[in-house]
């Protein structure tokens, strides 16, 4: 096989395009993947999604839809009428996969439910990915991104230290990518045990479990000693409060200032670090870093008995923060790293796409939009892969672009391609 | 030397290899990608870090706050006219195995083809860096960035558009209510159910109306909400049709919610020294080989018997030796 195949080359996925399901077919089709995404006649919802391309509203220039939707092939089809519920049983028929987050019971009642489908492919592996599941007392709740993570936990672990502000939801529709992300690794595994027993299965992704189980400690200081942790200003909720770790740089931009340096290895880069911004004689306690520095160790623990050792450790948060004072963001984390010391630069996301290292490594590939004459650079791969690169392999599909050739596969002759776009069935 | 041969022996016998070591530990110990490869041609080695294996920051240190900050992820998370609030934990170190995971099974999918081995270098920041959305493609297609007046502003809904749309208190100390409306219908249903002359007005109409006026809207609506219990709320809200959700506490939603419950998503399987302690289950059924959570973590050298003894073939004399010298 050649490099230039995807790892899933082979594998065909019918997704019924949806906003919470569609970041999944990306995952599957930038690997390689052959995803069919079925939108409805009149276009699927997300085509009216802005951002758009130079902000005129357009079906085929929704950034949204571009972004959820590359290396897709699309097929429009109503899928509630009797002729386009056989043309989508027949496109599931040759399909591995089929991904989809009707409301629990929609397909059900249109005869296009699991059970009538892997009658027809008993190699299909169908997943349903739906706010709380397929069945249980929450099922039937509408819900959004921002509702399944107020109410799946997330929320009430961000925001500030001000609890007069409410809990903050993440940005980016991390809910719905999330349960995504569950949705690809479940689909995964059942295509490999498919390989040892030939049979598909259904898999029942919950998006409210699925951001119940993304909460790290909110969880498990609560499973494990009853502890309910508590929001704070840029870093970590705990159940006891923490000293700040987010500090505003000399350029007004945020920087992520790191835990606290224990190693006198750590207070020597930070002499130095010092030293040449020129910065070692407007900071007071430079000797308490050289003494810190001169330590063969430093124990932590023993801050609370022995005063030199507190004093150690407090001029070295001073100093990071006198450095933050004094730089650029982007100055203080390269320049803490270069010398080991772990701080961050809060980027804006494109800040993130600019930054040299991120270039260096292909974060921004270019997409050719045919139609157009013209590329336009996308974010790039999230992982690399040695042998079957990750890749887009075309820009998201214009409404009904692969109709012809989907359909003329599934034996439709143009004529019966013309009377079914006459009677709105495709 | 010892525990590096028993390290040969096991990447011999195992399909892959995961870790996430700073970049090179590994590679330091004389085993990279080429070496595993010797070691097993098919091998699927899959290493995690923050910057990955190459470019200038290959060095440099990260743990999930660092990776947040670094990838937009930070950033993106808060309200207007606060620093930024950023996720509350380590969601990358989440979602950074989770692309782990995807990254395992996908090759593995493909040697299950073709026979084929490979190594897949997953930084954390990049990773991270893609989940910003569409936002991204709004920088590169428009040249709009998200460093502007009045962003970020997570608990509202610019893409799509929804209004009102946000976090908002209810009755009692530090609680909270979600609520979106997706459309004219989920907005007509909110507005029987607050029942107040203010949601007639024509500045909360159209969509376009409510999205220019959603200061003001926002601040009223939070009067009604604060009023009132938010289970019950989120219960009148979900009964007329509106997306609706208390921001749930860690008891609430662990102890109390019916989903999860219901669910099995808090298995308790027995720990030797802990007893029986809950953990994070899986949010997915699968119909024929579900999950099983059947033991909690191991133990330190737990299953040393069952992996070299057992596994590998080691006598009962290699292992105390092996002790001896602490290798295992």
């Amino acid at each position: 096989m050649s490099a230039a195949g995807g790892a899933l080359e082979g594998i065909r996925a019918i997704e019924l395009s949806d906003e919470r399901i569609a970041f999944a077919g990306k995952l599957l089709g930038d690997m390689g993947a052959e995803v069919i995404a079925v939108e409805p006649p009149g276009g699927q919802r997300m085509r009216s999604y802005p951002p758009f391309r130079d902000d005129r509203p357009d079906a085929e220039r929704s950034l949204y839809w571009w972004h959820y939707n590359t290396s897709k092939f699309g097929v429009t089809l109503d899928w509630t009428r009797p002729q386009g519920r056989e043309l989508l049983r027949r496109l599931v028929s040759e399909a591995d996969l089929l991904i989809e987050s009707e409301e629990p019971g929609t397909l059900d009642q249109l005869g296009l439910g699991y059970a009538e489908l892997s009658a027809l492919n008993p190699r299909l592996v169908m997943v349903s990915m739906t706010p709380f599941g397929q069945r249980g007392p929450r099922s039937e709740e509408r819900a959004t991104d921002l509702t399944l993570l107020a109410g799946g936990g997330p929320a009430w672990s961000c925001g500030y230290d001000d609890h007069s502000l409410p809990p903050v939801r993440g940005g980016g529709n991390q809910a719905y990518q999330t349960g995504c992300h569950f949705a690809v690794i479940s689909a995964l595994v059942a295509l490999l045990a498919r390989d040892e027993t030939g049979r598909g299965q259904f898999i029942d992704v919950n998006l409210h479990a699925a951001a119940n189980v993304t909460t790290e400690a909110g969880s498990y200081h609560y499973l494990v000693s009853g502890e309910i942790v508590q929001r704070q200003t840029g870093r970590h909720a705990g159940s006891r409060p923490s000293p700040p770790m987010q500090r505003r740089c000399a350029d007004g931009r945020y920087v992520n200032t790191g835990v606290g340096l224990r190693r006198p290895a750590d207070f020597a880069a930070l002499c130095e670090w010092l030293e040449s911004a020129g910065l070692d004689r407007s900071f007071g306690k430079m000797p308490a870093l050289r003494d810190a520095a001169g330590r063969e160790k430093l124990d932590a623990m023993r801050a609370a008995r022995d005063p030199a050792i507190a004093e150690m450790l407090a001029a070295g948060r001073e100093a990071i923060d006198h450095l933050a004072d004094h730089l650029s963001a982007y100055d203080f984390f390269v320049g803490g790293q270069e010398r080991g010391i772990p701080v961050g630069a809060v980027y804006s996301p494109e800040e993130a796409l600019e930054d040299p290292h991120h270039r260096a490594r292909g974060i921004q590939v270019s997409v050719e939009h045919p139609e157009l004459g013209r590329s336009f650079d996308y974010p790039g791969a999230p992982y690399l892969f040695s042998g079957t690169p990750w890749r887009i392999q075309r820009r998201a599909p214009r409404l009904g672009e692969h109709n012809q050739s989907v359909y003329a596969e599934l034996g439709v002759s143009p004529a019966e391609l013309s009377e079914l776009r006459a009677a709105g069935v495709v | 030397m010892a525990g590096k041969d028993l390290f040969r022996r096991l990447v011999r016998v195992s399909d892959a290899v995961t870790e996430n070591f700073a970049a090179g530990v590994l590679e330091r110990l004389g085993f990279g990608y080429p070496r595993l490869r010797e070691l097993r041609e098919d091998i699927v080695y899959v290493s995690n870090c923050g910057f990955g294996h190459s470019g200038p920051y290959r060095p440099f240190k990260s743990w999930g706050p660092i990776v947040q900050a670094v990838s937009g992820l930070t950033f993106t998370s808060g309200l207007p006219d606060q620093p930024p609030a950023g996720w509350g934990y380590s969601y990358m170190d989440h979602t950074g195995a989770y692309y782990m995971a995807m990254a395992l099974l996908m090759a593995l999918v493909h040697r299950q083809r073709t026979g084929e081995g490979q190594w897949v270098d997953l930084a954390m920041t990049e990773a991270a860096t893609t989940l910003n959305g569409p936002a991204l493609l709004d920088y590169t297609v428009n040249g709009r960035g998200m460093r502007r007046e009045g962003q970020p502003h997570s608990n509202r809904s610019d893409s799509p558009p929804m209004a009102p749309h946000g976090i908002y208190a209810a009755r009692g100390e530090d609680q909270w209510i979600a609520i979106a409306c997706r459309d004219a219908s989920d907005w007509r249903a909110l507005a029987e159910c607050v029942a107040q002359s203010w949601t007639a007005n024509a500045r909360f109409s159209e969509l376009e109306a409510r999205l220019a006026h959603q200061d003001e809207l926002d601040e009223k609506l939070g009067v009604w909400t604060a009023e009132r219990d938010k289970f019950q709320l989120q219960e009148q809200l979900q009964k007329a049709g509106v997306p609706a959700a208390a921001v749930q506490t860690p008891p609430e939603r662990i102890d109390a919610d019916p989903n999860t419950e219901a669910w099995g998503l808090w298995p308790a399987p027995t720990h030797p020294v802990m007893g029986d302690v809950r953990v994070d289950g899986l949010p997915v059924h699968l119909s024929e080989t579900d999950w099983e959570i059947a033991r909690g973590a191991p133990l330190l050298g737990e299953h040393n018997q069952l992996i070299y003894g057992d596994l590998l073939g080691l006598s009962a004399d290699d292992l105390e030796r092996l002790r001896a010298e602490g290798a295992i």
